[in-house]
């Protein structure tokens, strides 16, 4: 498949990563940044909650706040990442719209910038997605700066109320310009242009959380794009029951010991296996029922490094 | 150098253990853990236990019988009390906790006022680190009836395990800061702005602020921060006394983490800050941990004996049952790299593992095995 062809299989330009803590959301966003920088694309990966989580994984001093390449993809393509903090964003928007300049700086000296993020939760999700907005319809020259930008968005628990801007900023703002800001991201955010990808391992809590996620989403009329399967195991055994006799042979056969504490120890692993897979069948069905497309990921044998990442890029790509 | 074992029943026995905190990155089964912890404190030690949930999956809420989020301990049915123990569980409600603290720090008249306005609505339902804030409090309040022989809280799926100690000063330092004060110099000069180098840097702060938010927004804010002031004292000195509470002797951290580098690391992260902040910690859950149950086997063996049962034709279930035990064992070496990145830098904190359950655990048959799996002996 030729690699725009690939890359059109993920239509949107904003792709929006969630996912329950622990599933593996930053992992899957970098692969998701990689795989659309394919055939000499750009694009950029964002994270927002200050956790460094994009240095981490590519094993870089962490990032300022600037966007700055952090691999480049064979054909010339790039990723760029970028770690948004709420503080230097309002700080841009002040600059921005209100030309502030020195009185912005004065601002953050008595901690202005920290009250104004602090007391209303819902602006700091509004700056913070105000400026995911402007990289993704960023332009210069008649051209987008970006390709794609992909973002490491908060856990599956809070991505409805950070995502829904406008009905936290609505309560506080009634008029003025943070509430034209948060209808301009909410008007963003409820268009084809974004993509809201839920990433989720085959274990009950992630599925439950990722199906409560669907649901909150598709009520705030915000696109789900993709569910995303991470670190997947292959089912090892084929047959549906398995007998201690029938090991004991086997192991014989073999010329392994086959003593009875090898054998039950073999046969509670592999019953084990078992009632896995399928717990997993049951949780894989359970998602299938939701209708949103599906893509299956590996689990990496040896941790995620570049190679990795690259792995599961071409996965996300081909899947 | 062998890290010690964590030795859970005399932590839980020990009538001067008071509190447990279980603290980790999100998705390691803490919510699980307290509550296994809880039980086994009740069943086995016959300890009066309250177990603290801050967001428990909906099945685990509903195997110690909880059905609504009401900020009242229930008593957990179906355990069994021939110790002399009891189990109670609770549900955090965020919102009904800061209400009772405004409630309590000021008049029916101005509760009523701060309740309605906008401000306190945002940030008493959304304010990042207002869930861990309450979570501190109903422990300072729990702490405070000495009804309990044991309190077990779990804490905030937070962003960080570290929200979770950060946001009580945070929003102390926040009550108690400048920005406020700058808010509320003109009303406590009488309404007068005097001539100083802060009434001067606030205009610009209040005319930018009216920019762009506009009026009735600062009208709404100077309201809430004028109302706020009165409860002043009160929240600092909250913050301050629950600081202490898990300062004390009597209260025990456990880091709970899953053998993956990141839950691993988030731990070590923790582990550093309780040392600073001198705060009592008492060992690692290792959680989800694999094991073989075919000791002595290594991977390739099983592996090669595999591929020549697969050449010969013969046992195909053994063969798979073979490749099953090598993956098996690849996990647990890695599982074991994972683990050691903590206690190289931790050598002295005692810890236990939990092996991974096939399925998830919802009820309280679930829970005692899962306590007694972190009771066992190495």
């Amino acid at each position: 498949m030729a690699s725009n062809e690939r890359t059109a299989r993920w239509p949107a330009r904003l792709h929006v990563v969630t996912g329950k803590g622990g599933t593996g959301k930053t992992t899957v966003a970098a692969a998701l940044a990689l795989a659309l920088a394919e055939g000499g694309r750009r694009t950029l990966l964002v994270e927002v909650e200050g956790r460094q989580g994009i240095a981490q994984l590519f094993g870089i001093p962490p990032l300022p706040y600037a966007e700055r390449r952090v691999a480049g993809v064979p054909g010339g393509g790039e990723v760029r990442a970028l770690a948004v903090d709420p503080e230097e964003a309002l700080l841009e928007y002040l600059d921005m719209f209100y030309k502030l300049g020195a009185a912005g700086r004065a601002l953050r000296k008595v901690g202005a910038i920290d009250f104004a993020t602090t007391i209303a939760p819902g602006l700091r999700d509004v700056l913070l997605t105000g400026k995911v907005k402007e990289a993704t319809t960023r332009s210069r020259e008649g051209r987008r700066v970006y390709d794609a930008v992909v973002l490491d968005a908060p856990p599956t628990g809070r991505i409805g109320r950070f995502l829904n801007v406008t009905a936290e900023t609505a309560r506080l703002a009634k008029v003025g310009p943070i509430k034209s800001q948060s209808e301009g991201v909410a008007s963003l955010l409820r268009s084809p242009i974004t993509a809201v990808h839920v990433v989720t391992l085959l274990e009950e809590m992630p599925v439950q959380e990722s199906l409560d996620a669907i649901t909150e989403l598709g009520s705030l009329h915000i696109p789900v794009g993709r569910i995303i399967l991470n670190a997947t195991q292959p089912a090892l055994l084929t047959a549906a029951k398995v007998t201690k006799a029938e090991l004991k042979r086997g192991l014989s056969a073999a010329g392994l010991p086959a003593d009875a504490g090898a054998v039950s120890g073999l046969a509670a692993e592999a019953r084990a296996h078992l009632t896995r897979r399928r717990l997993e069948e049951s949780l894989r069905t359970e998602l299938t029922e939701t209708g949103r497309p599906m893509v299956e990921l590996p689990l990496l044998d040896r941790g995620v490094d570049r190679s990795g990442l690259e792995e599961l890029a071409d996965r996300l790509m081909s899947g | 150098m062998t890290t010690p074992h964590l030795d859970v029943d005399a932590l839980l026995a020990d009538p001067s253990t008071k509190i447990v905190v279980c603290c980790g990155a999100g998705g390691v089964g803490k919510t699980t853990t307290a509550a296994a912890l809880g039980l086994r404190a009740a069943e086995v030690h016959g300890r009066r236990t309250v177990v603290l949930t801050i967001d428990p999956a909906r099945r685990l809420a509903q195997s110690m019988g909880l059905t609504e989020l009401d900020n009242t301990p229930r008593q957990v049915k179906a355990i069994d009390t021939e110790a002399g123990g009891e189990l109670h569980a609770m549900m955090l409600d965020m919102k009904r906790t800061f209400d009772e603290v405004v409630e309590a720090h000021t008049t029916p008249q101005r509760a009523a006022e701060i309740f309605a306005n906008p401000f306190y609505q945002a940030m008493s339902s959304t304010f990042s680190g207002t869930q861990e804030y309450m979570a501190m409090e109903k422990l300072g309040q729990l702490r405070a009836t000495d009804e309990w022989d044991l309190i077990v809280v779990d804490t905030p799926p937070s962003r960080s395990a570290l929200d979770f100690l950060d946001a009580p000063a945070r929003l102390s330092r926040f009550l108690d800061g400048r920005m406020l004060r700058m808010l509320l110099a003109p009303a406590r000069s009488g309404g007068r702005s005097m001539f100083s180098l802060v009434t001067a840097s606030f205009g610009v702060f209040s005319r930018a602020v009216q920019k762009i938010l506009g009026a009735q927004l600062l009208t709404d804010l100077s309201g809430f921060v004028a109302a706020l002031d009165s409860m002043f004292g009160g929240f600092r000195q909250r913050a301050d006394e629950t600081y202490r509470i898990l300062q004390d002797p009597q209260t025990s951290f456990l880091l709970v983490a899953a053998p993956e580098r990141d839950a691993v690391r988030e731990a070590a992260y923790f582990a550093e800050r309780l040392v600073t902040e001198r705060m009592p910690l008492a060992g690692l859950v290792l959680n989800r941990a694999h094991r073989t149950e075919m000791t002595g086997m290594s991977a390739e063996r099983a592996e090669s004996a595999a591929a020549a049962l697969d050449a010969a034709g013969e046992h195909p279930v053994t063969a798979d049952a073979l490749r099953i035990h090598a993956a098996l064992v690849r996990l647990t070496e890695r599982e074991a790299g994972v683990a050691t990145t903590f206690t190289d830098a931790f050598p002295a904190v005692a810890a236990t593992s939990v092996a991974a359950q096939p399925a998830d655990v919802h009820d309280v048959d679930g829970l005692r095995a899962i306590g007694a799996a972190l009771a066992a002996a190495p």
